[in-house]
């Protein structure tokens, strides 16, 4: 396990280039750039009965039942004019007397990145969009500004570092909640929080509120290969995303809300992953809360992250 | 019936004027058709046409529109003289804060609206249709601050220039409670946007208590700075009458504040470097550098030598009367609050993020022409308003006594 390859790990100067290279296929000139991206707007294959249901698509929480199943067939039919594939996508509401949690056992964490790879697929990500960075850092030092998140070695774990992943903390008091000036950001009854693609303004000052560089912004309409998408989606979780608006980890909603694990924890090959639910006093995440040194990240800036790290060493 | 007479009378004057004047137009309308082509560009293609990333989020869009509040709040530097004191020679010039204070909140609103990246759905911020996160994000207390701003100042010179045109006597009581109101929500707009900053725990650079002192001393240095060099070209090109006292009084507003604005740099530097930790990484990459990074370094140095030239000159009293001296002065000014109060203060809020991760920012071609574009529109807005404007308080568009005014009366 430990001598396979693991280096999908997308560098910014990588992003950048692949960035560029989108432009130039776009042709360079802005006048080509608008005709060719036309014939792909946000109007192209779209009937005007759809058009405008997007324009005035109602904020989630407010939607009518019926509006609602309308607005998930929009989705669908979108999703196969954008990408070419039949999707999948349902509503999946909180369950009752859950709230959940995540537990890293960092002396387990091997850097082998499994998590970052089953959550790109399972979650429908953009090229330079991933929801979890592992970080890479010396051992006696939780200095981040030290930390390589983008390490490409022939093996992991190396000698002298130790592997540390982060992603949405899923606060229990959010920043970007607070933030967020048209409430298309919101934490639900099972402590998850959740973004409205569809209500986002995207001005991304939750983006800047963020402690955990959490949050990932759509600069363009993101490119999805119709033979990787992951066809069984949801609202508020991992449906393809339109350009300009952000998204983060949701803890796989369209997994855990239906008694799953999230990707990441069943992608995990050394059990370091711990998700459970916080309610349920004989589940795993409470024990290891109960009887292990627990702390988390950025503690001091009161934001109550539903994510913990210990270590068995 | 006036009304409609005064805006037919205001039309007429803006299609008036010497040769000089439309080319002045032509050219500002050239700068906002680049910047107007580039902004479609990116509305197609998507913000991915900027250098701003997941780790840089917000870039050149948001330090114009921050230094703009700025200048926009900065207009009350000649409402209080005015007002307050009672200042003559400053109340004959104040419509020209207010019509640079409308100009800089237009532009400001310019700024926020090319940054986002759904402007089609600007509608989901309108309450009761929208949803409106008021009063829990500062966002929405910076857009309710904002467009208060400009109604208000749009209000009193509106109502003050309909009645001069029309003649009647505009008896300062009635509207000196919307006058102070008015100096209150200056304050409050830059105090917003400072706030909207030091908001966020997660960044140390902003969430700081100083940073709301910082944004009105800076203010009140280029927002003056700003306003001189507008009464002196008014004075010269429109043979507007300025008195020089006006012009002194600014003077002497600016480098007040300029001096308290070093100082605040002065007090941040030595609270950040005495005894070096985490805190410090923003402001070690914009001064410094930091692993290695260090584009924005020149930037802000160049800044602090401009203003260091600026703030000599203003203190000493002889060089400070010196005209060309003076305007030296207030446009190191300018270029060294538009880069301290802009890129030096947004960008090092995010490098190295809170991860630790150190991605550099600086501006692509789109987010430049897209910002020549606004800063033409907002010359333009002001170049039309300020004539109109002049045009009335000197007399020269009068309602005429015919028929209509005997119908109103």
């Amino acid at each position: 396990m430990a001598s396979s390859k693991r280096n999908k790990e997308v560098k910014p100067e990588a992003v950048n280039q692949y960035r560029r290279g989108f432009l130039t296929r776009l042709g360079l000139t802005t006048a080509t750039a608008v005709t060719s991206v036309s014939a792909h707007g946000a109007w192209s294959g779209k009937t005007m009965e759809d058009g405008f249901a997007d324009f005035f698509q109602q904020h989630y929480q407010r939607m009518t039942a019926e509006e609602l199943q309308e607005t998930l067939r929009r989705i669908e039919r979108k999703a196969k004019q954008q990408h070419g594939v039949r999707i999948s996508c349902v509503d999946t509401p909180p369950l009752d007397g859950v709230v959940f949690g995540y537990a890293i056992n960092v002396s387990k964490c091997k850097g082998y990145r499994d998590c970052v790879e089953a959550c790109l697929e399972e979650n429908n990500l953009a090229p330079d969009i991933r929801y979890i960075s592992v970080l890479e850092l010396d051992e006696g030092s939780m200095n981040l500004e030290l930390a390589d998140r983008y390490y490409e070695h022939e093996e992991v774990p190396v000698e002298g570092k130790f592997y540390m992943p982060v992603q949405c903390m899923q606060c229990d008091n959010p920043p970007c909640v607070k933030a967020c000036p048209v409430n298309a950001t919101w934490k639900e009854s099972d402590g998850i929080v959740v973004i409205d693609y569809d209500w986002c303004i995207g001005c991304r000052y939750c983006m800047a509120a963020c402690p955990y560089s959490a949050r990932f912004f759509n600069w363009t309409q993101p490119e999805l290969p119709a033979e990787r998408i992951n066809t069984n989606t949801n609202y508020l979780g991992n449906r393809p995303r339109p350009a300009g608006v952000v998204e983060k980890c949701h803890f796989c909603t369209q997994r855990t809300r239906m008694g799953r694990q999230p990707a990441c924890q069943e992608a995990c090959p050394t059990g370091a992953r711990i998700f459970g639910n916080l309610l349920d006093p004989k589940s795993e995440i409470r024990y290891v809360l109960e009887n292990k040194g627990v702390f988390r990240l950025k503690e001091d800036l009161g934001t109550e992250p539903k994510f913990w790290y210990f270590s068995d060493r | 019936m006036a009304l409609l007479n005064f805006l037919r009378d205001v039309i007429r004057e803006l299609f008036r004027g010497p040769l000089v004047y439309w080319v002045w137009i032509l050219f500002l309308w050239v700068i906002i058709a680049v910047g107007g082509w580039s902004y479609i560009g990116q509305l197609n293609e998507g913000l991915i046409v900027t250098n701003m990333s997941n780790q840089v989020s917000w870039g050149f869009y948001i330090s114009n529109f921050t230094f703009l509040v700025g200048v926009a709040a900065a207009a009350v530097m000649l409402v209080i003289p005015a007002y307050i004191f009672d200042r003559k020679d400053i109340r004959d010039v104040v419509l020209l804060g207010d019509t640079m204070a409308v100009t800089a909140v237009i532009m400001a609103m310019l700024f926020v609206t090319v940054d986002i990246g759904r402007p089609d759905r600007i509608w989901h911020m309108i309450p009761v249709i929208g949803s409106f996160n008021f009063p829990s994000s500062l966002l929405a207390w910076d857009v309710v601050v904002l467009i208060g701003y400009l109604l208000l100042n749009i209000g009193i010179s509106f109502f003050l220039l309909f009645n001069h045109y029309t003649g009647s006597e505009t008896k300062l009581k009635t509207y000196l409670p919307f006058i102070v109101l008015a100096i209150f929500w200056a304050i409050s707009i830059h105090t917003v946007t400072a706030f909207l900053y030091s908001a966020n725990t997660g960044r140390p650079f902003w969430h700081n208590a100083l940073l709301a002192p910082r944004f009105i001393s800076s203010a009140f240095s280029s927002g003056p700075a700003f306003a001189i060099i507008i009464l002196q070209f008014v004075r010269s090109v429109a043979n507007y009458p300025v008195r020089q006292s006006a012009i002194d009084t600014l003077a002497i507003t600016m480098t007040v504040a300029l001096q308290i604005t070093l100082f605040f740099v002065v007090a941040e530097l030595f609270t950040d470097f005495y005894f070096e930790g985490a805190h410090a990484a923003s402001a070690h990459y914009l001064f410094f550098g930091l692993h290695g990074a260090s584009k924005l370094t020149p930037w802000i140095w160049s800044a602090l030598i401009l203003l260091l030239i600026a703030v000599t000159i203003l203190t000493i009293h002889s060089l400070r009367h010196n005209m060309v001296l003076l305007n030296i002065a207030c446009i190191l000014t300018i270029i060294g609050i538009w880069i301290e109060k802009g890129m030096g203060l947004v960008i090092p809020g995010y490098i190295p993020t809170p991860l630790g991760e150190i991605f550099e920012y600086l501006p692509s071609m789109t987010e430049i022409e897209v910002s020549l574009g606004i800063w033409a529109i907002g010359l333009l807005i002001f170049t039309l308003l300020a004539k109109a404007g002049m045009a009335i308080e000197r007399g020269k568009l009068r309602l005429h006594d015919d028929s209509e005014i005997s119908e109103r009366v």
